[in-house]
């Protein structure tokens, strides 16, 4: 499906002047504005909230009179461990964006540029591993991972689903290819080796493939939760994901100020991936991102 | 794997035969100048090598996807269960016994029907709203990337984050209803068993959202101009252009968009996991993958669980060749 998507162009404002004057001057931003309200107001209540010393529920409460305090982040980290957590939230995702990069560039590049047997045959695959639903591998990837290789609670067993993104051998292979094949020629006869010519040619030419590959692997291994969950049952090895929703579910409720804790670390765990996002959003385009995130 | 398969006449032309250029690349692929092809090449093609390099991901595809499919299917036809590691017990083949557990299991049909409930609901949001921001993104004459990006955060951050938020507005006694006031639903949204699931498919659709206006907006750059120059000659207002010239234009889109919110609902766990507490009350919210979770896991049955798997999988199929379908007879 990401190859159906085009990337988002930007339009030029000047292109499509507004002609009447009246109603839509104003409709088309007070829908954005509506829409945007829309979808920060839970961000706003999320921060706002993890530093009130009890989240005030009340419409006051959107404005905090008191005065703030740091007491939710302690308290939640008094609960889950936030360090140790985030550490293995970045060991899993680290170990997810090295695979995906190592095996995607080797496995994109000889997609396109090389000629061996099984090509075509490797390639229908990769096609057909974009429709196969992971809901249908669960179960059985569970009793592989847990039941017979004994992966529960490893780091291994964690970040195997994602050691290899097949959207980003896809993306590789998509950038190899409309590189010029007379690129690599030349480098062979200059006696370079493969390996060589993808290092030292291929590589450098594709940097923006890079960025959108790991862009897109952070984001999935890191807000991955079900995974995780079903791997884990040590709290020092999960992800901070998997810690948060176990201390949503069970602990949150029984304490006397259930939201405040619950918001600290939704904050904790929302902030890596929305400032890589602020920061790099114009790599964010519809087509990257596509089936970056598996459900 | 077919790359190891033993060589075979002709193999090396075969398989170039299939690449891209295969004209035009013999005098460009590097290959010193000598007759004939070397015992490496005549095995694996041209490029020998090029089986080396993707020979990890081959190995990680058959891996972790295309065994734990034939496993899957393997087990929903026997009598699987969980035993201590290293001891070999038997799985006696029981036929369809599972699938008949699974299709006739009450909680089973409560949680398609959910999912039904969700997809009625979620759909048709997702569908207008991101339209709708779509259109006026691609109208806007200012603030285009500061709207673009908040539209679209919702989308990166984890739904574990957003539920803890979510809890906030719609516990009861949340943000939400504390504006409700009296109006307020009783029981409350998450735990009352007519709203739980319309709860969630809204909070799904708020989070998705920004996705399906990046799609959308993509989509529009493509409709033509002069539809709407013509359309405006004819006199029709905005709202008569945005349905007769922008909605048919953007068909293919929506299809997607359909068919890609359709598989987020057949996903659909965390949500209903955490946001109502496993999939309450009795039930309303409980999701097919989190009935599997349920059975395969917690209650140790993951042939039961497969079999439910691939029953949901096919289901999903259907679905998403009824949608393909209906797209052609349309056009």
């Amino acid at each position: 499906m990401s190859t159906t998507t085009t990337a988002v162009r930007e339009q030029r404002p000047d292109q499509q002047p507004t002609k009447r004057g009246g109603a839509s001057r104003w409709v088309v931003p007070a829908v954005l504005t509506l829409g945007a309200l829309a979808f920060l107001l839970p961000f706003y209540l999320m921060v706002i909230g993890s530093l009130q010393a009890e989240p005030d529920t009340s419409i006051s409460g959107l404005v905090p009179s008191g005065g703030l305090t740091g007491a939710n982040y302690a308290n939640i980290d008094g609960s889950i461990d936030l360090w140790r957590t985030l550490l293995n939230s970045g060991v899993i995702t680290g170990g997810a964006i090295v695979g995906t990069l190592v095996f995607g560039v080797l496995a994109g590049y000889a997609l396109a540029v090389l000629h061996f047997r099984g090509r075509g045959t490797l390639f229908a695959m990769v096609l057909l591993v974009q429709v196969i639903p992971f809901q249908l591998l669960t179960i059985p990837l569970y009793v592989l991972t847990v039941r017979t290789y004994g992966l529960a609670d490893s780091y291994l067993g964690m970040v195997l689903p994602f050691l290899v993104n097949t959207t980003a051998v896809f993306v590789f292979r998509q950038f190899f290819l409309q590189l010029p094949p007379d690129l690599f020629s030349a480098a062979r006869i200059d006696g370079a080796s493969e390996l060589r010519v993808l290092w030292s040619v291929a590589l450098p030419l594709v940097r923006p493939a890079l960025l959108t590959v790991v862009l897109l692997t952070f984001i999935g291994p890191w807000n991955e939760f079900l995974w995780p969950f079903l791997v884990t049952k040590e709290a020092s090895m999960q992800p901070l994901a998997v810690a948060l929703a176990n201390y949503t579910a069970n602990v949150a409720a029984t304490t006397s100020n259930p939201y405040g804790a619950v918001l600290a670390g939704s904050v904790v765990l929302a902030a890596p991936a929305v400032g890589l996002f602020l920061v790099f959003q114009r790599h964010f385009t519809a087509t990257n991102l596509s089936a970056g995130v598996k459900g | 794997m077919s790359a190891l398969t033993p060589a075979r006449p002709g193999s090396a032309s075969s398989s170039s035969a299939s690449g891209r250029g295969s004209t035009t690349t013999s005098a460009s692929d590097g290959r010193p100048p000598r007759r004939g092809l070397t015992g490496l090449q005549r095995a694996f093609g041209r490029h020998p090598i090029g089986v080396l390099l993707a020979l990890p991901y081959a190995v990680f595809l058959a891996a972790v996807f295309a065994y734990p499919v034939v496993l899957a299917a393997w087990m929903s036809v026997h009598d699987w269960f969980f035993s201590a590691p290293g001891v070999e017990v038997d799985h006696p083949f029981v036929g369809f016994e599972n699938y008949r557990q699974v299709l006739t299991d009450p909680q089973v049909h409560q949680a398609f029907l959910n999912i039904a409930v969700f997809l009625v609901i979620n759909v048709p949001l997702t569908v207008a709203l991101a339209l709708v921001l779509a259109v006026a993104l691609n109208r806007a004459a200012r603030g285009r990337t500061f709207f673009r990006v908040a539209f679209y955060v919702p989308y990166v951050t984890a739904s574990v984050a957003l539920v803890g938020v979510w809890l906030f507005l719609l516990g009861g006694d949340g943000v939400v209803n504390s504006l409700l006031g009296p109006l307020a639903p009783d029981p409350s949204w998450l735990v009352n068993s007519s709203l739980a699931m319309p709860s969630i498919a809204g909070f799904v659709a708020w989070k998705q959202l920004g996705f399906f206006v990046l799609l959308y907006l993509a989509a529009l750059q493509n409709v033509s101009k002069d539809l709407y120059e013509a359309a405006s000659m004819d006199g029709a207002g905005r709202v008569r252009q945005f349905f007769t010239v922008t909605v048919p234009g953007v068909r293919t889109t929506t299809a997607l968009v359909v068919i890609l919110a359709t598989i987020t609902g057949a996903n659909l766990f965390t949500e209903p996991y955490l946001l109502t507490g496993g999939g309450g009350p009795d039930g309303a919210s409980t999701s097919p993958v989190l009935l599997m979770y349920q059975l395969g896991i917690e209650q140790g049955n993951p042939d039961t669980a497969s079999a439910l798997g691939i029953v949901l999988v096919v289901l999903v199929g259907l679905l998403v060749l009824l949608n393909r379908r209906l797209l052609r007879s349309e056009s």
